[in-house]
């Protein structure tokens, strides 16, 4: 009964956006308050239908109910139970629905949050949130049932893909969905001042915490998503390149910029049409990287196995979405109206000259992406693109935004004199200067090749001009705003990240060799030995542990620790997996995976060592430490409604 | 007021022409890869062969009948997964089965066939992967469909599985055959 139950109740679901969508939009345009009013409960009901669905869901997981065909093929009775909650997600069916109930979750947050906007606004808000979740729910119910029979029922389960069966796994889906979701917000916010003609500093304002929001999540969502590669993987990567990745990187550019273009559009009016098609580029990015995870048109790591007939309905959903909103802002752009006016030397411009560059580095990765589609559409043959055209391309394109992104917060708005701007910037440069030569010689010279060096240089100059623009805020009168803060974070954690890339990319080693107990290798001034090996049982695998001990120097004095990393097989997939040991450090990680196990005893083990691996994290630990202080920001909770065109919030 | 630029349908003329190009990627299969060689002659080698490395082989000599040219090696994991599939296969005895052992060590090798049963009528060693270049082999296994004529009439890239074999491969075998009767 339960799986039947959410099946009714997802149809319900499907039935209940629909009419929000139609009601909320159609009493918007007519100005009727009673079809409006429809659409808070409406976005309530669709909720509550979709949490009870999920439930429906997750309790046939842990009952491990075998008549359902999506528990058989996912989940087995020997799967752990926090693996048999999170397996809802690791496939298919689950997942999109995980997208479903998140969008529903959105809506019902801005129906919530929304008391203080205009009804016919907050209404056409809905309507628009409302018609996208009626398409994925109707994609759900149509091509991807996650509720369906199977008759007679199995006897065990194939157990849930042992990649998956992870902690990074229980929060990476959920973190980046909410991440990919969240655009939706901003994407509906544009569409619904598109389709009512009003543009003004307090739709501006009113789009910047959502965007926060959905951004924070998108950027925790890669992070935990690129820390499980790394050390699920076993091989000490933290980021291929690869086109789901890239799926959720594109709307991370995007939405960088649309957030900046926010700020331009709340403060001074300008960039409208850039703003409102960025809001609507960050969503359909989003969908476009769920049309590729989904539709299997490229290879990937992430593939789940798939059909055409979804891959189609998909594709029909992004031109309904996307196309929609693309032709409504052809139509309504030239109503927009240009924003204030702005000297070459501003703020305005610096972060205009960002925005376009972030958006051309999206095309690039977007061009990485889909160029071996295009290619083989065109019948002109088969190819990779790998991490080297990425390398090549990306990195160009995304320096400049980094030179550029923190001189910006010490132009004026409007216009500003280049000796004023000079006699700040010169003590940045020689700080940075100064810095990247101290990194430079901590990493032993000989070490740091151009490229490197660039990249020191690059974390040198945006830690040297937060720390100058830190020291001229506090040194100025006034409260210094949450929003400030979290700018200031979120740049100071990209010259962390920056830093930990260079120092990774750069000073990172690697051996693979072949160990029997006993034996040892060395590896960046580690010793490494192989102690012992013994196999065990876990719940639905069995295993190979290795005791590896890494000691500081080659007389095996000084132990830094031992690490037991694990080879295992799942017994319903018959799938071997390896996990890594990894001693972390702040400076260090030393890393040690274990690969085939050879005849009698003797094990090909993998060692890597990775500098200031840690602080690629912790540079996304800033930037989305930054984000969650914006949102705090007082101004975003302020009661009274804005007029238009004023700086308000200086 | 109402004034609309052609310069607005950018973003949407852009998106379009990525749709057709979507909709096009979505009849393709981007794990199928084509051969080159698919319906030309299997390029020439001579080889020593694994267990007697005085005797050679080259693939003239199975000219006259359709044979398979299956390419692995014991440090692939995914040769161990088609390995069972192959022996069962070549108990029925529905052609003759060349290994071609890439890339291996001698020892290496003969013990994996000693240890999972050896299903080949013979195995030709390509220790340096010289040969794997010829035949344009990027990953173990692989394996080539090739007529009595000496023509690769198909390629499968990845482990052979039961079901690929009864549902591809037999039938191609048929047609193969079928026609060699006037």
């Amino acid at each position: 009964m339960t799986l039947e139950l959410g099946h009714f109740a997802l149809i319900v679901a499907l039935l209940v956006c629909c009419v929000q969508a139609v009601l909320a939009l159609v009493g918007a345009q007519r100005a009727h308050a009673g079809m409006m009013a429809t659409a808070r409960p409406a976005s309530w009901a669709q909720f509550g239908c979709l949490v009870l669905a999920w439930c429906c869901l997750t309790w046939a997981f842990v009952q491990s109910d075998f008549s359902s065909l999506l528990v058989a093929q996912h989940s087995s009775s020997q799967t752990p139970l926090i693996y048999r909650i999170t397996g809802v997600w690791g496939n298919h069916e689950g997942s999109l629905l995980l997208w479903s109930l998140s969008l529903s979750g959105w809506t019902v947050a801005v129906a919530l949050f929304s008391r203080r906007l205009p009804q016919a606004f907050t209404a056409r808000v809905l309507g628009v949130l409302g018609a996208i979740n009626a398409g994925f729910l109707a994609f759900l119910l149509f091509t991807s049932n996650p509720f369906l029979r199977l008759l007679p029922p199995a006897l065990e389960g194939h157990d849930l893909n042992p990649l998956l069966q992870d902690p990074g796994m229980i929060i990476h889906p959920p973190l980046l969905y909410m991440g990919y979701v969240g655009f939706s917000v901003a994407f509906a916010f544009a569409l619904a001042a598109l389709l009512a003609g009003r543009f003004d500093a307090a739709w501006a304002r009113w789009s910047r915490p959502w965007t926060l929001v959905a951004w924070l999540f998108l950027t925790a969502g890669i992070a935990v998503g690129s820390g499980w590669a790394y050390y699920e993987l076993g091989w000490g990567g933290w980021w291929f390149w690869d086109p789901v990745e890239n799926a959720s990187f594109m709307p991370w550019l995007l939405g960088t910029a649309l957030l900046h273009s926010l700020a331009v559009t709340e403060k001074r009016g300008a960039f409208r049409s850039w703003t409102v098609l960025l809001a609507i580029g960050a969503f359909s990015l989003s969908l476009l990287g769920t049309f590729l995870v989904r539709s299997g048109v490229v290879t990937s790591v992430h593939a789940f196995a798939s059909d055409p007939s979804r891959g189609l309905f998909i594709l029909g959903l992004l031109v309904a979405v996307i196309g929609v909103s693309l032709t409504v802002f052809a139509l309504r752009a030239g109503s927009l109206g240009g924003g204030g006016r702005f000297a070459l030397l501003s703020r305005d411009t610096s972060l205009l000259i960002n925005n376009v560059l972030l958006a051309v580095a999206t095309s690039a990765v977007l061009l990485g992406t889909l160029y071996p589609l295009f290619i083989d559409a065109l019948g002109m043959g088969k190819l990779s693109v790998g991490p080297p055209y990425f390398e090549a391309v990306f990195v160009p394109l995304i320096a400049p935004v980094m030179v550029l992104m923190v001189i910006g917060p010490f132009v004026r708005w409007k216009s500003d004199t280049a000796r004023r701007l000079l006699r700040t910037l010169w003590l940045v440069v020689l700080g940075a200067l100064v810095l990247a030569g101290v990194l430079a010689a901590c990493m032993g010279m000989d070490n740091v090749s151009p490229a490197a060096f660039g990249g020191l240089l690059l974390a040198a100059w945006i830690a040297s001009a937060s720390a100058q623009l830190l020291w001229q805020r506090l040194r100025a009168p006034g409260r210094i705003a949450a929003g400030w803060w979290g700018m200031w974070l979120a740049h100071f954690g990209l010259a962390v990240f920056i830093l930990g890339v260079t120092v990774v990319k750069s000073g990172g080693q690697d051996l693979d060799m072949r160990m029997r107990v006993g034996q040892q290798a060395e590896l960046a001034g580690y010793t490494f030995v192989l102690l012992d090996e013994k196999p065990y049982r876990g719940p639905n695998y069995t295993a190979f542990t290795a005791r590896i001990a890494v000691y500081l120097d080659d007389q095996r004095q000084h132990l830094l620790a031992e690490l037991v990393p694990e080879k295992r097989i799942y017994h319903a997939r018959q799938m071997p997996m390896t996990e890594a040991a990894i001693d972390i450090g702040i400076l260090r990680d030393v890393y040690v995976s274990l690969g085939e196990r050879l005849e009698d005893g003797e094990w090909v083990v993998s060692l890597h060592y990775r500098p200031l691996i840690s602080w690629l994290w912790a540079g996304c630990a800033l930037m989305g430490l930054g984000a969650l202080v914006a949102v705090l920001d007082r101004r975003y909770r302020r009661q009274r409604s804005p007029s238009p065109q004023t700086g308000a919030a200086a | 007021m109402k004034k609309i630029s052609p310069r607005a349908f950018l973003p949407l003329a852009i998106f379009l022409v990525l749709v057709v190009f979507l909709a096009i990627g979505l009849r393709l299969n981007p794990r199928e890869l084509p051969s080159t060689l698919i319906d030309q002659p299997a390029p020439d080698f001579l080889l020593p062969q694994l267990g007697q490395p005085n005797q050679t082989f080259s693939p003239r000599a199975m000219r006259g009948q359709e044979w398979l040219l299956n390419v692995w090696g014991s440090w692939c994991v995914a040769c161990g997964q088609e390995h069972p599939t192959l022996v069962a296969f070549a108990r029925q005895q529905v052609l003759p089965i060349v290994g071609l052992n890439y890339k291996d060590g001698h020892e290496a090798a003969t013990d994996w066939l000693k240890r999972l049963g050896d299903p080949y009528q013979l195995t030709a060693v390509d220790a340096d992967g010289r040969i794997g270049i010829d035949y344009g082999v990027y990953g173990a296994p692989e394996t080539f469909l090739i007529d009595r004529e000496g023509i690769i009439r198909h390629k499968y890239i990845g482990p052979l599985t039961p079901e690929l074999i009864e549902q591809d491969l037999l039938p191609r075998l048929q047609q193969l055959r079928a026609p060699a009767a006037p």
